[in-house]
């Protein structure tokens, strides 16, 4: 399964009730990477069968202009969530979420109902991708198993509420309570190859607290950010994005490795540092994420 | 589609509409009640009365509370309604009945 859209940015993947057309309706205008269509906790038990149409329609009318559609389910011991996999797939969304994971079996069960509304809808084998969300202390424990249950599944998404719960303890705004799911889930992703996505901030009025919440994910090696309002955008945005001086400097490392190795030389330095091969994939990742960003105007 | 009994779609939220649907006489009666009455009342009639002749409806009393709803919440709420009023939520026809 070779789908393009596995590795593609994802800075701010911003939640939206399925259930409100007054939010579904025009998202795009903030341009998040992603949205989440939820199905789950933000829609009410008793709203939960006609959320379903709202979103049918949304997704096979509204134009998003680019910005990846995925679908948050209901879990998996509810009895709605196969049907909410017939109509996000029928509708035409890009990927789904499957809440509280557990164990790789959870998302071979949901990867089999894709697979099944593939067909049924007649969409191409492979173009609905998968992430999971991890919400538990047996989640975090399996993050690595989780990881590597599906070629489908492009990413892992930390959700903190739940899983602070599962630990006996709670959002403190500090981080302390989350960092060692944090650590272990960044460290499986990227052992297999996939995306990792840190928990939503739910303090709105606290944006320099949101904002070095999103430096400390940034600097653990998350890929980017669940959020729950547009004015998160922009700060995950900015930290995510290499800076100009980041891209003059892996622009120089990539040209001089290249050159460098040409003329059988290990080790030199750049702008005063030493440099050798081991800088390369980081530098070259450097580039590929200004250039999904939209800011590289070099030539590499 | 027969309708059974009285239900109800949607909010009454901006950008949102009400739909509320019941066995009919013989006939599909429609009442529309929206701010926007004289400059879109013929197209959100137009959008219902399509809805219904997918879903093969011919016999129902509906009744619309317009809050600004574009075409696509307004087909969402009147299929809500109407699948509430017969009771399934599974197994629905996606791409099929429901365009």
């Amino acid at each position: 399964m070779n789908n393009p859209n596995k590795k593609r940015l994802r800075r701010t993947m911003m939640f939206l009730n399925a259930q409100k057309p007054g939010l579904i309706k025009d998202p795009y205008i903030y341009r998040p990477d992603s949205i989440m269509l939820d199905l789950e906790d933000a829609v009410a038990e008793n709203q939960k069968d006609v959320a379903r149409f709202s979103l049918y329609h949304a997704l096979q009318t509204i134009n998003y202009r680019g910005i990846e559609r995925v679908v948050r389910i209901n879990a998996l011991d509810t009895p709605y969530w196969r049907e909410d996999i017939r109509c996000a797939v029928a509708g035409g969304c890009d990927s789904i979420r499957i809440p509280k994971t557990e164990c790789p079996g959870d998302v071979k069960m949901v990867e089999n109902a894709v697979i099944e509304a593939e067909k049924e809808f007649n969409r191409p084998e492979g173009s609905v991708l998968i992430m999971a969300a991890i919400e538990s202390a047996r989640g975090v424990m399996k993050a690595l198993d989780i990881c590597e249950s599906s070629e489908r599944l492009f990413g892992i998404a930390l959700s903190g509420g739940d899983y602070t719960k599962d630990l006996q303890t709670h959002i403190t705004g500090t981080g302390i309570e989350l960092m060692g799911a944090r650590q272990n889930m960044v460290i499986a992703a990227r052992a297999a190859g996939v995306q990792c996505f840190d928990t939503v901030y739910t303090d709105l009025d606290n944006m320099e607290g949101f904002r070095k919440d999103v430096e400390t994910i940034h600097l653990m090696g998350f890929d980017g950010k669940s959020i729950i309002n547009p004015r998160q955008i922009n700060t995950v945005h900015d930290i995510f994005t290499p800076s100009k001086k980041e891209i003059i400097f892996a622009e120089k490392v990539v040209k001089e490795i290249d050159d460098k190795k040409a003329k059988g030389i290990g080790v030199f330095t750049v702008d005063g540092k030493m440099i050798d091969i081991a800088f390369y994939d980081g530098a070259k990742r450097v580039i590929d994420l200004a250039k999904a960003s939209g800011v590289y105007k070099g030539d590499l | 589609m027969e309708i059974l009994k009285p239900a109800v779609a949607g909010t009454l939220e901006s950008s949102d509409c009400q739909v509320m649907v019941e066995p009919g006489d013989g006939e599909i009666e429609f009442e529309l009640d929206s701010a926007v009455l004289n400059q879109f009342g013929n197209q959100i009639k137009k959008v219902v009365l399509e809805t219904l002749k997918n879903l093969d409806v011919n016999n129902i009393k509906i009744s619309v509370v317009d809050k600004g709803a574009l075409d696509c919440t307004i087909r969402a709420r009147v299929e809500g309604a109407i699948y509430r009023s017969v009771g399934q939520m599974e197994n629905l026809p996606w791409g099929g009945a429901i365009q």
